[in-house]
């Protein structure tokens, strides 16, 4: 299908599946076997230019938008969910710098990250505030020229691995939501440390980790954004990532749909390739279809975005919403259609079933994203009356 | 430093079958590529580029779809492209092929000319030789680590690799203009990158004809080849051709059997 | 010849865009069209149902050289190695002398750089007159000495063919000779004949990997030139009577060599050389070995059988092994007495590089594995089971003799 895909577009594509192919299908399973962290892959990306996809062109970027990186996510998601994770995270954590840096941050951070020589992770999650941001307890106490940051976030992506941090703090625990702010914590601040890996499911190429403030010292200028905006960077932030996740739900559905075409045709049984029976082919038509509807929805959403309208919670949480769940659906269906060989490791798509399940879990659960899109609904009705 | 590389477009022999009835290639739908090596010379040449400073060249003789090569070349960073093309190149063997690209070379001035060790379509690994013989520079084959390149401001310089041979490496220094060909284990070759494609697009890329190299028809193409091909047939199949019988204990037996028999023990 | 479509009998049919291997033959106007990116491959001149392909002659005759007949005498270039001849030398005056034979002609041999013994050997084996320097520059093999004495002789005493093998050192330097004398080489050659209408030297030589033969003459010009790949040709006999002069020549101007060797490493693995394309036995290992200690089991094979290991590109490319035992089309070309393919499927790209072995045997556990194809025997089973089965019945032979 013609998804109306600018020539720049189309190359953007291309490139992601080629590294795609060449360098992320040979090692993936090795690299969910043993849990390691996609150096390699990163410097092929960085080699790419697409860690600078949506950077300005000021800051040594290209300057495009949301379907561009889409498109690249999609791509890298059909490979393997746990390097794309590891890229798009880069991107979460990116974008509180992008939309609420100043200048001087953006033309101190932005340019190694668009050249891919500094990783980036965002720190929002903890212990007891996760899907409830509200309960974030990591403190940020200023102290002359320093903040000094306490706490610890957990089951942070690219923990540990990443130079730069975008974290949100409490500057003032009595405010609630309003006394969160944003800050920039370099990696080698001393204070900072790391939590083990955490040991996953899926996505296991992808690290997680905590991190630790403990009287973590980092200069004033550091804060992204006024006092108490923290939980707004976040909002913003989430909603300026959240297609990318339904990007990756899409991406990893295509890529295990693609497996199971392969599969059932060269499979046969009764003296048939499985795929001339009509159960299969009903399962496999229904796959097809709900990729394609959450691929329209996702593209969609991205363009709307690039629009530079506003109003995008609502509709960016249902693109996450729908492709995600839609990618657990094709995943366990692609698993299903191939039957005993779906659940071995000897072909890719039990570990795409396994990775698939975080999509409906971070950046906001799938049952958060209903919230969202319910208080949205509300908003409307109350408006349009 | 300038360094022009050498490039061939060629069918993706990964993707060639044969048609086992009868013997003939089955070539629809096989996409052209860079010649395997020939990626490797380029990155060889692109390596060299960051480190030293300079230019680098892909350089290709073929008809005008042998352009995509070229653009590939350049979305992976190589300065720019030069198309060796016209009617009068067809049906050149080596000699003819040599005598173009180091016409070609000739005209822009090079002082390193990379290329790959062999392409997988002819596999003759004749046309890098041939080019250095042509423009009476020295070359190094089969380099499969360049050690050091030097270059000063009068365009004096060597070039020191390892050139793996049959039983062993040597090391060689040459002094440059020099022309090396390239075996996969130099390096890995890049992707391209976004801004590649975007610059490949819209490069221009410069075409030359014999006459605007200097060469009359006749030194060209079929003309100026001293080789011709004579017939084309499709290899014998192997004979003799025995199924081992039984479990796989006694089928060992009968191997070693066999083998003994046929005095390969 | 170059190829022409004649409109008025081709049918339109497409066969010959079908089975072209070059995508040089276009539609136009309901006719087969042969575009300039043909190879001349004669690919579809097979192909066409009406003959409607036919080659022709060009309008220009080639620049030819005035007279080949001035040109007498087959000459293999005898290469050494650390002052050793090379065997394929050997294999190139078995060849040549039946060359020399046909064409009632004097069989000569050039060596550069070994001792006056190797000289003599090489007269033992066939060679009518030997041209010999002993100048140091050729120690180390560089490709300008060699390009140019060879070059000058062959000026001056006008040989009809010229062999050498089509090893690294053949395949690097003959080509310069052929530009310098503007004459047609043909590389890595399996077949030679005396074409007999004509007495030109028809080389045979696979081409596109290996999927096809081609014979290739050099009709205009002289001398016509081939390397020859290695353990294909037989060598000559050795008889201890047999008289020959040996020249000695002057290594002079050409001792100018813009590319010197600085140092010469011969590398070993272990107590096995990995010269892939020497050796009787080849023990070569793919992906269906699983593993870097996969080939554990091959070395123990191999020295039990006198051979060297080698491998697919699929376990290089893991990183099991290094490149320099890669066999098939981006690794080494090999022809052994004996090849045992263990847990390789038969890429086409494999196959080319040992098809033209003498006996291959073949072990995998898929049945349906191309590699069974070319194999002279086949067994299908698990590795594991098998290679100790196999090394355990070797050693009890040896012990038993």
């Amino acid at each position: 299908m013609d998804y109306f895909l600018s020539e720049e577009q189309m190359m953007i594509k291309e490139l992601a599946r080629q590294i795609a192919v060449e360098k992320i299908v040979p090692v993936r399973q090795e690299l969910d076997e043993k849990e390691e962290f996609p150096w390699e892959i990163m410097r092929v990306l960085a080699g790419s230019d697409l860690f600078g996809l949506f950077i300005p062109e000021e800051f040594g970027g290209l300057g495009k938008g949301s379907l561009e990186l889409t498109l690249a996510v999609e791509e890298l998601s059909a490979a393997c969910l746990g390097v794309s994770t590891t890229y798009a995270a880069n991107a979460l954590g990116t974008y509180p710098i992008l939309l609420f840096g100043t200048p001087e941050q953006k033309q101190k951070y932005l340019p190694d990250i668009a050249a891919g020589k500094r990783l980036v992770a965002f720190g929002l999650t903890e212990a007891n505030a996760g899907s409830d941001a509200g309960g974030i307890q990591t403190t940020a106490r200023l102290e002359g020229g320093h903040y000094v940051l306490n706490g610890t976030k957990q089951w942070i992506t690219n923990g540990g691995e990443a130079e730069i941090y975008t974290v949100i703090a409490m500057s003032d625990k009595s405010k609630g939501p309003r006394g969160a702010s944003a800050f920039v914590v370099e990696k080698d601040t001393p204070g900072f440390s790391f939590g083990k890996k955490e040991r996953k499911m899926g996505i296991r190429a992808s690290a997680t980790r905590e991190l630790v403030f403990e009287d973590c010292r980092i200069p004033r200028e550091n804060i992204l954004g006024r006092e108490g905006m923290g939980f707004i960077v976040a909002m913003k932030t989430l909603d300026s990532s959240r297609v990318g996740v339904g990007a990756q739900g899409v991406g990893v559905a295509q890529g295990a749909f693609d497996e199971a075409i392969k599969f059932t045709r060269s499979r046969v049984q009764f003296g048939h390739p499985i795929i001339a029976f009509q159960a299969i082919q009903h399962m496999l038509a229904d796959m097809a279809t709900e990729i394609e509807a959450a691929r329209a929805l996702v593209y969609h959403t991205a363009r709307y975005m690039d629009s530079g309208a506003n109003d995008v919670t609502k509709v960016s949480a249902m693109a996450k919403l729908f492709a995600t769940d839609m990618a657990m659906r094709v995943t366990t269906n692609a698993v299903q259609v191939m039957g005993g060989s779906g659940y071995m490791r000897e072909y890719p798509v039990e570990k795409m079933m396994r990775d698939a399940k975080i999509l409906q879990i971070y950046e906001g659960t799938n049952q958060i994203q209903r919230n969202v899109i319910a208080q949205n609904l509300i908003k409307e009705a109350a408006k349009a009356k | 430093m300038r360094i022009a590389v050498c490039i061939k477009q060629v069918p993706d022999t990964a993707e060639v079958k044969i048609n086992r009835e009868t013997g003939t290639l089955v070539r629809e739908g096989v996409p052209s590529i860079i010649n395997p090596y020939d990626m490797h010379a380029i990155e060889a040449a692109l390596g060299l580029r960051d480190a030293l400073g300079g230019k680098v060249t892909a350089i290709t003789m073929g008809p005008p779809q042998a352009e995509a090569a070229l653009r590939e070349a350049i979305s992976m960073g190589v300065d720019d492209g030069l198309l060796v093309t016209g009617r009068e190149f067809a049906g050149a063997d080596t000699l003819a092929t040599s005598r173009a690209l180091s016409g070609a070379i000739r005209a822009i001035g090079a002082d390193l000319i990379v290329c790959g060790k062999q392409a997988i379509d002819g596999d003759t690994a004749q046309v890098g030789p041939e080019v250095a013989e042509f423009l009476d520079i020295p070359h190094v084959s089969y380099v499969r680590k360049i050690i050091e390149a030097e270059i000063d401001h009068e365009a004096r310089g060597s070039i020191k690799v390892e050139r793996l041979m049959d039983e062993g490496v040597d090391v060689v220094q040459a002094e440059l203009p020099a022309l090396i060909t390239v075996v996969r284990e130099l390096n890995t070759p890049r992707l391209p990158s976004l801004r590649g494609k975007i610059n490949a697009k819209k490069t221009e890329i410069k075409k030359l004809s014999a006459a605007e190299i200097g060469l009359t028809p006749e030194v060209v193409g079929f003309n100026g080849s001293p080789t011709q091909v004579k017939k084309i047939f499709t290899p014998a199949p192997r004979c003799g051709r025995r199924v081992l019988e039984g479990g796989l204990e006694e089928q060992v037996e009968a191997l070693v059997k066999e083998l003994m028999e046929k005095k390969c023990l | 010849m170059p190829l022409k479509v004649e409109k008025n009998v081709c049918s339109g049919c497409g066969a010959c865009i079908t089975v072209c291997p070059y995508d040089a033959i276009k539609m136009e106007g309901g006719k087969a069209e042969i575009g300039e990116y043909c190879q001349l491959c004669q690919a579809c001149l097979t192909a066409c149902a009406e003959g409607a392909i036919k080659e022709y002659k060009g309008d220009l005759e080639k620049p030819g050289q005035a007279d080949l007949s001035a040109y007498k005498g087959v000459w293999v270039f005898a290469e050494q190695r650390g002052g050793k001849v090379a065997p394929v030398a050997f294999e190139l005056l078995g060849e040549g002398g039946k060359l020399a034979g046909q064409r009632g002609v004097e069989l000569c041999a050039v060596l550069f750089g070994a001792t006056r013994q190797e000289a003599r050997e090489l007269v033992r084996r066939g060679a009518d007159k030997v041209y010999f320097c002993d100048d140091e520059i050729f120690t180390n093999f560089e490709d300008e000495p060699n390009a140019g004495l060879l070059a000058s002789l062959i000026n001056e005493h006008r040989p009809e063919i010229v062999l050498a093998g089509a090893t690294a050192i053949g395949r690097s330097f003959l080509p310069r000779v052929a530009a310098r004398l503007k004459t047609g080489l043909t590389a890595d050659c399996t077949g030679l004949e005396i074409e007999p209408e004509t007495g030109n030297l028809i080389q045979t030589r696979p081409a596109y990997g290996g999927n096809i033969m081609a014979s290739i003459l050099s009709p205009g010009t002289r001398p016509q030139m081939a390397t020859v790949r290695p353990k294909v040709m037989k060598p000559g006999r050795c008889d201890d009577s047999r008289q020959g002069e040996i020249i000695e020549v002057k290594a002079g101007e050409f001792r100018r060599s813009r590319a010197k060797v600085l140092a010469s490493i011969r590398e070993e693995e272990g107590a096995m050389k990995v010269n892939l394309q020497e050796a009787d036995v080849i023990i070569s290992g793919g992906r269906g070995l699983k593993g870097k200690e996969g080939f554990q089991m091959l070395r123990e094979l191999a020295v039990l059988l006198g051979g060297t290991v080698g491998a697919s590109r699929a376990a290089v490319d893991e990183g099991w092994i290094p490149y320099c035992h890669q066999v098939g089309q981006t690794g080494k070309t090999v022809a052994p007495k004996l090849y045992i393919a263990c847990g390789i499927s038969g890429a086409v790209q494999h196959l080319v590089g040992m098809q033209s072995s003498d006996i291959i045997v073949a072990i995998n556990k898929n049945p349906e594995a191309p590699i069974f194809n070319v194999a002279t025997y086949g067994i299908v089973g698990d590795l594991n089971e098998i290679l100790p089965l196999l090394i355990r019945k070797l050693k009890e032979r040896k012990n038993g003799r």
